[in-house]
């Protein structure tokens, strides 16, 4: 299977069970129209004849010779062998983790998928105790891994930074006694940070992803206190200050996009120009029957907004400056592992969410969700047949990601975004499909710009 | 080539290999949290 596509003056084409990326002319793409999977050793009759219509002859065939050496080397039309793959990890120890450490929020985020923080479950911090056993259940539920993750998530956990530091604390005393090494991370909307918070943060946290939308206009009118008061101006320097003392470490700038901004290139450039280089914004997930929800007739603009923003991205490359969107971040040459990439995030298997009182959830998505409740940590039980479920989920058993060019990136999209609007977990929600193939082709095309 | 640049000389068919590790980082625990994009994450390997 290939994936062939004209973007920005590039003629790109994806050999998708490869990953071979490359770029070629109109006479080579146009071959590509009138040929299938089975490349013979020469161009047939008829097919020269039509495209000497255009082309001259030597092109033609010279083109074509191209093809066909790719084609041999398995970097055109290479098979797809890797279904038998798809039950390796259905097994898989749990070594990923979401913390939400509470369940409570001092923002009323409009879109919040927590339902403004407390998943629709009352207020709740978690204890120190609950947290311990969540150390606990990773390190005796990871098997061999070495690399265990955890996110302290929310809610809005620097509301419970006291009990964050204290398990951070707990995992580093227990950690090398188990040959375990845990990667922190927090999830932060940046009202509480102070240089406390901020330096334990910068010592401890691999990853900080602080929340923040965009121009002020934009940020203030979804991201309100309790009291309806826009946070942008008790955050910027917060950020700043944070990132200007946290090295080479890795932090994200991480926004939500609604209907509001759909020219969220703007928004993007705004923290630019604040200084803040890595950064993500993100379609808002929420009911499609709300006005600030993303549908489908406003598939067309955003498709022209991530060509924009791509252009900006290529411009400032060009220049030698850092700018690093995640959606657009892709190593053709490397990356994942293809077993990696049947099954995506693992929720449900080898990545779960816990609630301040213990309870295990597929992810933090499903939260709140009774029938998805998998067990509880302070009783270390965990429901297998939910584990077994999720396990399951992969390309293959997606049935339209079988024949999707996108596969091997997206890897089979997310699963509370299908369950959430598709009802099944194995039905890939079709605009999150769209936007990821989207930003998939300006990812590879920013690639071609910029090498 | 005159024709074709390739960008690129992988073969995911090779990660298979040495692939399946398990070590490296579940995609989630980056910076979507709503979404979901492999091809980003790093290999611990």
């Amino acid at each position: 299977m290939i994936h062939k596509y004209k973007l920005n003056g590039y003629n790109i084409v994806l050999d998708v069970n490869s990953g071979a990326v490359h770029v070629i002319d109109d006479v080579a793409y146009d071959i590509l129209d009138l040929v299938d999977e089975s490349l013979g050793e020469t161009i047939s009759q008829n097919k020269l004849v039509k495209l000497k219509e255009k082309y001259e002859e030597d092109d033609i065939n010279t083109a074509y010779n191209e093809l066909y050496s790719l084609y041999k080397d398995e970097q055109l039309f290479s098979s797809d062998n890797y279904e038998e793959y798809a039950k390796m990890m259905t097994n898989a120890p749990i070594k990923s983790m979401c913390l939400n450490v509470a369940h409570d929020c001092n923002l009323r985020c409009e879109y919040c998928f927590a339902a403004k923080g407390d998943f629709g479950t009352g207020r709740e911090l978690m204890s120190l105790d609950t947290g311990k056993n969540a150390i606990d259940f990773l390190i005796q539920n990871s098997g061999t891994r070495h690399n265990l993750e955890l996110d302290f998530f929310g809610g809005e956990p620097l509301m419970n930074f006291d009990v964050v530091k204290e398990i951070v604390k707990y995992a580093r005393s227990i950690e090398k006694q188990y040959n375990k090494n845990f990667r922190f991370t927090i999830t932060t909307n940046g009202l509480l940070l102070d240089d406390d918070k901020i330096n334990f943060i910068n010592e401890e946290m691999s990853n900080v992803v602080l929340s923040l939308d965009g121009r002020k206009e934009i940020n203030d009118k979804l991201r309100v206190t309790p009291n309806g008061k826009g946070c942008y101006n008790a955050i910027v320097e917060n950020y700043k200050k944070l990132i200007s003392k946290r090295g080479n470490k890795d932090y994200y700038v991480r926004g939500t996009f609604t209907k509001h901004n759909l020219d969220f290139t703007k928004d993007i450039l705004h923290m630019y120009e604040l200084g803040f280089k890595q950064l993500s914004i993100e379609p808002v997930v929420s009911d499609p029957n709300l006005e600030y929800s993303i549908r489908e007739e406003d598939l067309e603009r955003v498709f022209q907004e991530y060509e924009t923003l791509a252009n900006e991205i290529i411009s400032r490359k060009k220049k030698g400056d850092c700018f690093n969107f995640f959606h657009f971040m892709i190593d053709l040459d490397q990356g994942p592992c293809a077993i990696k990439r049947l099954r995506g995030c693992s929720c449900g298997n080898e990545y779960v969410a816990v609630t301040p009182n213990g309870d295990i959830f597929p992810c933090h998505q499903f939260v709140g969700n009774s029938n998805f409740k998998m067990g509880n940590i302070n009783n270390s039980n965990i429901d297998h047949k939910i584990k077994k479920t999720f396990s399951n989920a992969n390309i293959y058993s997606k049935e339209s990601c079988k024949n999707c060019w996108a596969k091997f990136f997206c890897s089979g999209g997310c699963n509370a975004n299908n369950f959430q609007f598709e009802g099944n977990i194995l039905k890939p929600h079709r605009i999150a499909c769209e936007l990821e193939k989207k930003r998939l082709e300006c990812a590879i095309m920013v690639k071609a710009a910029t090498l | 080539m005159k024709h074709i640049k390739t960008l690129n000389k992988v073969n995911l068919k090779k990660s298979i290999i040495k692939g399946g590790c398990g070590e490296c980082q579940a995609s989630c625990q980056s910076a979507c949290k709503t979404s979901c994009t492999v091809a980003n994450q790093k290999c611990e390997k």
